[in-house]
């Protein structure tokens, strides 16, 4: 299986206080990982390292086995002409999905296209048509993202992370701010993705979602990576007692099988 | 009141007011013209610019803004031709003054308008590849500038009133023609009355423009408190 | 540019220069004083929303607020006087036109803090009996004036560069001093530029304090 990213001993510091104290973690081609972890355990951080929202303190990103930032007597030196390439082939998926507000959700998903790649007025629209098609939201092609509801808007920007044809999908906790009745087409969305083949890495607090569709579960804890696994193993049988802590808090209430048919 | 009002000067010269009116109007809207793409370059210097552009970019700014703009006219039509060696008449310089003290204050629009836009959008921009620039002009100035219109329409206001100024420097708006008939024809109140009536009704017809279309932004939603 | 600068004129005048800022300051700060306290009834009066009191003080706003300042200074100083029995000097002009000026913006300001307060902090004074301005003193300004203060700093620097105008007419601030020694001796780039540096000396720290007092206010919200 070739490999898509790898991250070797990451860290990173906001000023005195350190996120991530070294994170190793490679990620396959078709692979769907999923970070859990508590707030402030770093798995955002983590995530924004690997798209260069956040510059690492140090340690080596590798995209596709090549290195991101040049080695220079000891630091990583970053171009922005660089990142700003880079981000071209890893797409994110934001909390508060920021869909720019004076563009229907058409020109949001090919203005990626249109204004990064340079594409040509055909292709932009073949690719705006295409991946709002595949997200469900072909027929609101004109709408503006204040007319559609929250679980609408993070379609259409994953639509919109999709048009760029990423090697690697980045989620940020993509359904925490949705009204729980909107999570779930958001999340039926991202698992066909991941069943036609994309490359995931996953920041949530759905585990009902990380159980069915990871094919890797990495519990942050801390700033590094306590335990990791396979879904049944970390979030059924998880073997460190931060693991299970944590799953504790999470099942404290928890909704037995609703009759829904 | 003993005072026999006689309006009759008035109605006789009127179209010497007029001409006034349209010369004040000429200024200002060239001031405009050139202040506010100014403004926007000083705004995006004063933002992104490296410590060397912004630092002075910064002076300027404040510079324009805190000294009075009759020393900025006086300055520019009296002391800059000595200085290059070239006559300026009081049509240009009053232009180049007011262009420039514009600018300032629309930089300041500008600036007020680009921070206001959620950090998110940067956000969502870089994500997708794009730089500062793709940014800035695809994203983040068509946001801003419809939230920052009713702000600029104030500003294009005040300057309508900041360019009476030119008569000073004896360019014929219409203060300068109030003046030079009231000093002839001893008409004095109904001269200068007339000629502060004719501003109100511009400068307040234009003002009641501006709040009905704050109104109407405010409830789409779109506007900005400045 | 090969002008020679020769600022030992500006020096040679310094006494000029010094009457004319003492004066600048004089009329600023009496316009601004004046202004700032009249500008209280006016903004009160155009908030408390009764006909009698809000009609007449919105057309004294609306015609100070869309005339510029300059025509309002010679109305006062040229078609005034005509009217009333007592002669008018420049300094009383400026002061008619200015103050009145200041009023009117001071009171549009006045006006918004006022309703920027919760329609619950006059009521719970008016249980307690309080009258109209006592609220007004006791409770209501003491919590608006806090929220008004960079509104009214701005509008501070703006007076004090409108005096500026008075020149116009012949008072004797900065800016005409300025313009009488130029004249006489042949220097106005070195005194206009004294002038305007003059200005942006006394007036920049001004702006700056209201640049604190602004994000201190959001800091504190």
């Amino acid at each position: 299986m070739s490999e898509v990213l790898r991250v070797e001993n990451l860290r990173k510091s906001f000023n005195d206080l350190e996120v991530l104290k070294g994170i190793d973690l490679t990620v396959a081609k078709g692979e769907v990982v999923v970070l859990l972890g508590a707030s402030g355990s770093g798995k955002s951080t983590m995530l924004r390292c690997v798209n260069f929202m956040e510059i690492p303190t140090s340690g080596r990103v590798f995209l596709d086995g090549k290195a991101v930032g040049e080695e220079r007597g000891g630091r990583i030196d970053y171009r922005e002409a660089q990142l700003t390439a880079l981000r071209t082939r890893v797409g994110m998926v934001f909390q508060h999905f920021n869909l720019f507000p004076h563009m229907t959700a058409l020109e949001n998903v090919m203005e990626g296209p249109r204004t990064v790649l340079k594409c040509d007025a055909a292709e932009c629209r073949r690719r705006g048509e295409t991946y709002l098609e595949k997200v469900g939201l072909g027929w609101k092609a004109d709408a503006y993202p204040a007319q559609l509801s929250g679980g609408q808007q993070q379609r259409v920007a994953i639509a919109r992370a999709l048009a760029m044809e990423p090697e690697i999908m980045l989620f940020d906790e993509a359904t925490s701010a949705l009204d729980p009745e909107l999570v779930g087409e958001v999340l039926e969305t991202m698992r066909e993705l991941a069943e036609e083949g994309m490359t995931m890495l996953i920041v949530t607090h759905e585990l009902g979602f990380a159980y069915a569709v990871a094919d890797r579960v990495l519990f942050l804890s801390q700033g590094t990576i306590l335990e990791q696994g396979r879904p049944e193993e970390v979030l059924i049988r998880p073997k460190e007692e931060g693991t299970r802590n944590f799953l504790r808090g999470h099942g404290t209430f928890r909704l037995p099988e609703p009759q829904l048919d | 009141m003993s005072y026999a009002w006689d309006f009759a000067i008035v109605f006789r010269d009127f179209d010497l007011l007029l001409l006034g009116l349209s010369n004040t109007l000429k200024v200002t809207a060239l001031a405009l013209l050139f202040g506010v793409p100014l403004g926007l370059a000083l705004a995006l210097g004063r933002l992104y610019g490296n410590w060397m552009v912004r630092l002075p970019v910064g002076f300027v700014i404040e510079f324009l803004r805190t000294t009075p703009p009759i020393a900025q006219l006086f300055w520019f039509f009296f002391a800059l031709p000595m200085l290059l060696g070239v006559e300026i008449d009081p049509f240009r310089a009053s232009v180049l003054t007011f262009s420039l003290q514009s600018s300032a204050f629309f930089a300041e629009v500008f600036r007020g308008g680009i921070q206001s836009i959620d950090a998110g959008q940067w956000e969502a921009s870089k994500a997708i590849g794009m730089d500062r620039r793709q940014t800035l002009r695809r994203i983040i100035l068509p946001q801003a500038v419809k939230r920052m219109i009713p702000a600029f329409m104030e500003r294009a206001i005040e300057l309508m009133k900041t360019t009476t100024l030119v008569g000073t420097i004896s360019y014929a708006d219409l203060l300068y023609q109030a003046n030079s008939i009231a000093q002839s024809s001893y008409r004095i109140i109904e001269v200068f009355t007339v000629a502060a009536a004719m501003y109100f009704v511009v400068i307040f017809a234009c003002s009641l423009a501006v709040r009905r279309l704050e109104k109407r932004l405010a409830r789409s939603g779109e506007t900005l408190m400045h | 540019m090969d002008y020679v600068w020769d600022f030992a004129s500006v020096l040679a005048n310094r006494n000029l220069l010094l009457i004319g800022l003492k004066n600048t300051l004089i009329l600023g700060s009496i316009c601004l004083a004046l202004g700032l306290f009249l500008g209280l009834f006016v903004g009160a009066a155009r908030f408390s929303g009764r006909a009698w009191l809000y009609y007449p003080a919105t057309v004294f706003v609306e015609i100070f607020r869309n005339t510029p300042v300059l025509v309002q200074i010679m109305w006062f100083f040229f078609a005034f006087p005509i009217l009333v029995p007592f002669r008018i000097d420049a300094f009383t002009a400026a002061t008619l036109g200015l103050a009145l000026n200041t009023t009117a913006f001071s009171s549009e300001i006045y006006r918004a803090g006022l309703q920027s307060i919760p329609k619950g902090q006059w009521e719970a004074g008016k249980a307690i009996g309080m009258s109209y301005w006592q609220q007004m003193r006791r409770v209501i300004l003491p919590q608006a004036v806090r929220r008004m203060l960079p509104a009214f700093m701005n509008r501070a620097v703006e007076v004090f560069k409108m005096t500026s105008l008075a020149s116009v007419i012949a008072y004797g601030e900065l800016m005409y001093q300025a313009k009488m020694v130029s004249t006489i001796f042949f220097n106005p780039i070195e005194m206009y530029t004294s002038v305007a540096l003059i200005f942006f000396a006394v007036l920049f720290p001004a702006t700056i304090l209201v640049r604190y007092f602004e994000t201190g206010r959001k800091a504190g919200r």
